[in-house]
């Protein structure tokens, strides 16, 4: 006829504007809790994306900062530093390499870039390896080269979109006066790639002089002992190996910060919601102390009492968790974009990604959190005598 | 339970409260008994000492010395203190209480009122069923989803009479119950406190200083300054 959770959601109706305060501040901090794990999953989830869309999971190069390099790079291809085509072939004999491919990049100054010219970089791949590296790479138009020196490219999305190409349209290569034929768009990948544009290996070594290459990507056989392979790599003499396990690690430590800022953030919501659940139950407490004596008359235990003022908070915190949790999952987009803005380096994708595990995670602690604070009301309303509430 | 003659004995029940420095002796060496299915009125101007001693027989408190029996069983007795949950045991088996201010949850209907007891505990034999038996017969069968605050005093008094008795109680305890109502309704009350001892054979303990309420009882018990007078 009625049951003790029947009793605690109409007890809770009674000061319908309390309750909602009360459910807005659980709101509040589920909504941040949610929206932290679901960027601490979903920021590595797009990292290690990005990472793993680069087909190789090491990087051979010349030594020197490799930071230094892509700058110099970017500066005008300059000071590059080159290591020898044939190291590809040395490198392959290790066991725990699947595939090795060697890379050019290079970098020309573009007076018609911009409104004051800009860095124009070319990727030079190998026809036989590069592609099979990538094959999640989709050609919106065209395909790959049809020899491994014709004076042909291939654009990114973005880059063909920025330079308004398609393909059989000819680009220019700036500094060299050397024209390429478009002979492929490729989709959008949500990568760096979208903005590159590949070239024949020997093409790119033929227009800039350079008969060497930058980079030798490597991929690595399944179950294979990467760091086993790296400390072999490490030997050879003039290279320098570059991990991308490393580079995630080096850019999830420059977010770290960021994160323990937004864990503050959240932390302190959560203490703030607590308070407010304490103080509402507690009151609500104070208020009934004569209709709890009145049921203890009627045979309530104090346990009883204590469980149906742990119900109360429990169908608060479950309100507010469930409606932050539904508020983080509607907004995601617009947290997303909010951490695009303030983040130094943000990978494509999803950064925010709740999922039903992260859901029910946010709300067992939302729960547990809630079902502390009730601890001192309900334990304080299971120890009302009825006597002495009676006489009051 | 069984059919003792005597189904309720007090013996030199005392209360002595402690205020600051100073003792007061709310209930000296009370002794009497009750048969059961006695309506028994206790009555006496107020500081007398009737509910200190109501509170002690329907055991809300534990009196400072004295012995009380209850149904064959000994309930204070030899100095011993009963812990709350000892006492909230004895109630639920034994008393159902009614008091002046009626206490009903206000957020629950009639219904949900009288049926509150069973969220708690549930007597054995105890059923369902009989929450709007006992609403029908206190007169509350086309109120039973109305508030508390949708209906009048006297009408909230039977709601807790019927919330009272749920549980089916061997004793009904009533401190007060027309304290707040107007002569008609207390009429009213008294009435349907007098059938349910006659008619169902329930042991009504009352405390009351109108006078017309407390002659409806078969006996009635005066008392002044903590004192039994017969």
């Amino acid at each position: 006829m009625i049951t003790r959770y029947q009793i605690a959601y109409k007890n809770l109706l009674r000061k319908k504007a309390r309750t909602l305060l009360t459910i807005i501040g659980i709101t509040l901090s589920s909504w941040v809790l949610v929206s932290l794990l679901g960027f601490n999953q979903g920021y590595e989830r797009a990292l290690n994306r990005d990472i793993e869309n680069m087909g190789y999971q090491i990087m051979v190069m010349a030594k020197g900062c490799p930071y230094e390099a892509a700058t110099m790079m970017l500066q005008g291809g300059t000071g590059l530093r080159y290591i020898e085509k044939s190291m590809v072939g040395s490198i392959l004999k290790e066991p725990e390499i699947d595939q090795a491919t060697p890379i050019l990049m290079q970098a020309f100054f573009d007076p018609n870039k911009g409104e004051n010219g800009g860095i124009a970089g070319y990727f030079g791949v190998d026809p036989a390896t590069y592609p099979s590296m990538k094959p999640f790479f989709r050609f919106r138009q065209g395909e790959w080269f049809h020899d491994d020196s014709a004076d042909e490219a291939v654009m990114g999305f973005e880059a063909a979109e920025l330079e308004q190409r398609e393909v059989g349209d000819m680009i220019f290569v700036p500094e060299k006066n050397v024209k390429l034929k478009v002979v492929g768009i490729l989709e959008r990948t949500g990568t760096q790639d979208d903005g590159t544009i590949f070239v024949p290996l020997k093409t790119l070594q033929k227009v800039s002089g350079i008969d060497m290459i930058t980079t030798i990507g490597i991929k690595v056989k399944k179950d294979a002992d990467i760091v086993e392979l790296e400390n072999k790599l490490y030997k050879l003499p003039d290279v320098q190996v570059v991990s991308l396990s490393q580079v995630k690690q080096t850019i999830m430590k420059l977010i770290s910060t960021a994160r323990i800022m937004v864990l503050s953030v959240a932390i302190i919501a959560i203490l703030i919601a607590m308070v407010g659940v304490i103080n509402t139950i507690l009151m609500s407490v104070l208020e009934r102390i004569q209709e709890i004596g009145i049921l203890k008359t009627m045979g309530a235990m104090p346990g009883d009492i204590f469980s149906l003022v742990w119900t109360e908070t429990l169908i608060l915190c479950a309100c507010g968790g469930v409606a932050g949790i539904g508020f983080a999952i509607g907004f995601a987009s617009a947290t997303d974009f909010l951490v695009r803005i303030i983040l130094p380096y943000a990978p494509a994708g999803g950064l925010v990604v709740i999922d039903v595990s992260l859901a029910m995670l946010t709300m067992g602690i939302i729960l547990l959190v809630g079902l502390m604070s009730g601890l001192y009301p309900a334990w304080k309303a299971g120890r009302v005598r009825p006597l002495e509430s009676i006489r009051r | 339970m069984e059919n003792s003659a005597m189904f309720l004995e007090a013996r030199g029940l005392s209360r002595v409260y402690r205020r600051g420095s100073e003792d007061i002796h709310a209930l000296h060496e009370v002794s009497f008994s009750i048969q059961r299915g006695e309506f028994v009125s206790f009555m006496g101007p107020s500081g007398s000492g009737k509910t200190t001693l109501v509170n002690l027989l329907g055991c809300l408190d534990n009196p400072t010395s004295g012995e009380l029996d209850l149904a064959g069983r000994k309930i204070f007795g030899n100095g011993n203190v009963l812990s709350e949950r000892d006492l909230t045991r004895i109630r639920r088996e034994i008393f159902g209480y009614v008091f002046q201010n009626f206490y009903l949850i206000p957020t629950l209907t009639v219904l949900e009122n009288v049926a509150l007891p069973f969220a708690f505990y549930r007597k054995p034999g105890a059923r369902l069923e009989e929450v709007r038996r006992l609403l029908a017969m206190l007169g509350m069968e086309r109120r039973m989803d109305h508030l508390p605050a949708q209906i009048s005093g006297g009408e909230m008094q039977r709601v807790a009479i019927a919330r009272a008795l749920v549980n089916r109680p061997e004793i009904l305890l009533a401190d007060e119950p027309t304290g707040n109502l107007d002569t008609t309704r207390s009429a009213e009350i008294g009435e349907i406190l007098q059938h349910l001892n006659r008619n169902e054979g329930l042991t009504i303990i009352m405390v009351s200083h109108n006078p017309n309420l407390a002659r409806l009882g078969g006996r009635l018990i005066e008392m002044r300054d903590g004192k039994v007078f017969k």
